[in-house]
């Protein structure tokens, strides 16, 4: 469906007026820029690096970080969601199994799935879990961000309602920093692929200093955040 | 609330500030700490320098074909299945918003920070047509619960406020019963709010920057309640300032680094959220209808204009930060939503010279803005060119440079301050400087020079302002 656009030829005419020219009819190509700073950043960094400083910007984030390989994934992630408690919440996702996450699917903890066909419920769903589970598509080294892409199986409050939140990282998904990310998703858009409804940069938990600039940590998404890095992954 | 704050007077709101200890001692050590915050978060890039003229080439490349860009975007948001309307007035901004929300039978509002619905006065426009608006961003919503207050500071709205007056005014109009620490006082904003954001129809956010290529716009938040505004309601309104917008995702992440950098000295800001669209066939969040309305109310007629750098604004606050008029009488003496050199500049051109000619003068000229600001707006040199402007058309300046600087508690006879002003003025002023004064002269030093007597002080607290003011239309 496509939607509507109201008042723009007068709205527009008044800009390039303003401007001194006429109305812009052809393309307008990005110009070369002269400054390119954001590619400078970490630009030779290993994996292991990047891991690194993931580490430690996880202390300025209030996240606690576990690194793991495949065979124990599934027991580091069953302790870290004893210790928060509550059910989990986490979208379709056939990585799961192929983790060899077998006690998330066979029910020997408190675990759903977000099910679009379910519509709101899965909201309901959501203000219910204790702890919101996801898989992070990119992960930014530099400000400890993981990246999430909504769709019908990923719903977007899987991240935000409960209040605590686990994000498993396959160890490849690391990135020195936003721009590597912004470029992915510019360069799929060109290829045609859509660009999601929704995608998420997310940095540890919510946090506000709108008192007296002190620090609360746990507003209005997840009080509590931790990262698990998966190294062979 | 408008554009417009607190009392008509400008001295008047300047003696207030001064007045208030609690504020003023606020602001200073708010200063100070996330003064102190960016300065780091500059540092460790290195090559800051680099940053602000990638950042400063990309927002003047966008204004000079602004008009393509919006272009685009609209396109490419219709074609996303989202609604674009282009309001040049406040007036047709509210009324096309309202009639979204009529038409969905609405009468729940939530909303994340939004600088420009504050300027086009939405939320009371709404509220007259029966809805209920709720502010969602914490500090918005301390100031919404005590019946209004004005904002202090376009990060930081709050900023005026400690945390006793905090808890009575939770106490009073919400029946808050713990202490006045801030986790306390935050748990029962989130449990408040964390049921309006479930039961609300309409949810309406501002927009940081819009990306034309994709139809996409990008929210950036810490408290992360712009998601819940975004993710819950069905139908979801974004109001724009027409120029919040850059060409593709390669320069959104740039300036989204150089804003959450100077704004609060971090690295990314907790949630960062770009959107496109309504949601998508099949997903089970997200609104099933998006509007996005961009708004000029006065910006187009900064375009082609000597002050048109004031349009690369992201809105950061560092000027705010970094300027010690604003340290000494606080944001509410601005008497507008924009305070800090932002506001001083931006103000004006915004709601005219009439009421807001003293707002230029606002400043020691010292230059700390525009070593800071992120996309390299010369802001002192644009305070000074109002400054020009306003002697030539009033024949003299509102208030002196000297008298000014009394009012703002930074000493008339401060040679320093004097002489960063004095260094800092055009060359053309040379001719007229002789020795350590400055004798009359014509245009710029007319205002340097003038003495005017403040008008007599005329007491009307904000709070008995906003009780008194009649609709203040569109600022
Ligand atoms: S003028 Fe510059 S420093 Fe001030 S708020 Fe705007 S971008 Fe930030």
């Amino acid at each position: 469906m496509t939607g509507s656009i109201t008042n723009r030829e007068k709205f527009l005419n008044q800009i390039s007026s303003q401007l001194g020219r006429q109305p812009i009819t052809g393309k307008v190509e990005r110009p070369v820029w002269r400054f390119q700073p954001q590619k400078e950043v970490l630009k030779n960094a290993s994996q292991d690096e990047l891991l690194t400083i993931l580490k430690d910007q996880c202390l300025n984030i209030h996240t606690s970080l576990y690194i793991t390989d495949k065979n124990n994934l599934s027991a580091v992630l069953k302790n870290e969601i004893e210790a928060y408690g509550g059910s989990v919440l986490a979208g379709k996702d056939n990585r799961f199994k192929e983790w060899g996450l077998d006690f998330l699917l066979n029910s020997e903890i408190e675990f759903e799935e977000w099910d679009y066909t379910q519509g709101r419920e899965n909201i309901l769903r959501a203000e219910r879990a204790g702890i919101g589970l996801v898989v992070s598509e990119l992960t930014l080294a530099e400000s400890g961000t993981i990246v999430l892409y909504a769709d019908k199986d990923k719903g977007r409050m899987v991240s935000f309602l409960p209040e605590n939140l686990i994000a498993l990282i396959p160890k490849s998904s690391l990135v020195p920093r936003m721009t590597q990310a912004a470029e992915q998703m510019r360069s799929e858009h060109l290829k045609g692929n859509q660009v999601s409804s929704c995608v998420q940069f997310i940095t540890g938990p919510s946090n506000s200093a709108d008192i007296e600039l002190n620090l609360v940590v746990g507003v209005h998404g997840p009080v509590r955040a931790t990262y698990i890095v998966i190294n062979d992954l | 609330m408008p554009m417009k704050i607190g009392s008509n007077d400008f001295k008047d709101r300047v003696e207030e500030g001064i007045n208030d200890s609690f504020m003023r001692k606020a602001v200073a050590g708010a200063q100070e700490r996330m003064g102190s915050r960016r300065q780091d978060a500059a540092d460790q890039l290195g090559n800051w320098e680099d940053w602000r003229s990638h950042g400063e080439e990309i927002r003047q490349h966008v204004l000079e074909h602004l008009d393509y860009y919006l272009k685009e975007l609209s396109d490419n948001i219709a074609s996303r299945g989202g609604h674009v309307f282009f309001a040049q007035t406040p007036a047709e901004a509210n009324e096309y918003i309202k009639n979204v929300v009529e038409s969905k039978g609405a009468k729940k509002v939530v909303k994340s920070k939004s600088m420009v619905t504050e300027e086009i006065n939405l939320n009371s426009y709404l509220e007259e047509a029966g809805c209920e608006v709720t502010e969602t961003d914490l500090g918005e919503y301390i100031l919404q619960v005590d019946d209004h207050d004005p904002p202090s500071h376009i990060v930081v709205p709050a900023l005026h406020k400690n945390k006793e007056q905090i808890r009575d005014v939770f106490t009073e109009k919400l029946g808050y019963q713990k202490t006045e620490k801030p986790e306390e006082l935050a748990a029962h904003a989130r449990a408040v709010l964390r049921q309006k954001f479930l039961e609300a129809d309409i949810g309406i956010t501002g927009c940081n920057f819009a990306v034309a290529e994709t139809g996409s716009f990008c929210l950036v938040t810490n408290e992360g309640n712009a998601d819940l505004v975004t993710a819950l309601p069905k139908t979801q309104i974004t109001v724009m300032g027409m120029e919040r917008i850059v060409p593709t995702f390669v320069e959104l992440e740039v300036l989204v680094s150089l804003l959450t950098r100077s704004a609060v000295g971090q690295k990314l800001t907790s949630y960062i959220t770009v959107l496109t669209g309504p949601r998508e066939q099949n997903e089970a969040d997200g609104p099933e209808e998006f509007h996005l309305v961009i708004v000029d109310n006065g910006r187009s007629n900064i375009l082609g204009s000597e002050f048109q750098s004031i349009l690369q604004c992201i809105r950061c606050g560092a000027c705010i930060n970094a300027c010690p008029v604003y340290r000494h009488i606080g944001g509410h003496s601005y008497g507008s939503i924009y305070s800090g050199p932002i506001g001083a500049v931006l103000t004006p051109l915004l709601g005219g010279y009439e009421e807001n000619k003293e707002l230029p003068y606002a400043s020691t000229l010292c230059g700390a803005c525009t070593e800071v600001c992120p996309v390299k707006i010369p802001l002192h040199g644009l305070l000074l060119k109002h400054r020009e402007q306003i002697v030539e058309k009033e024949g003299k300046a509102p208030i002196s440079e000297k008298l000014a600087m009394k009012a703002f508690g930074l000493g008339a006879a401060s040679p320093f301050l004097y002489k960063l002003g004095t260094k800092m003025a055009p060359t053309a002023m040379n001719p007229f400087v002789s020795g350590n004064t400055i004798s009359k002269g014509p245009g710029p030093l007319k205002a340097w020079t003038e003495i005017r007597e403040f008008p007599a002080p005329h007491k009307e607290r904000f709070r008995d302002w906003f009780k008194n003011r009649e609709k203040d239309g569109d600022a």
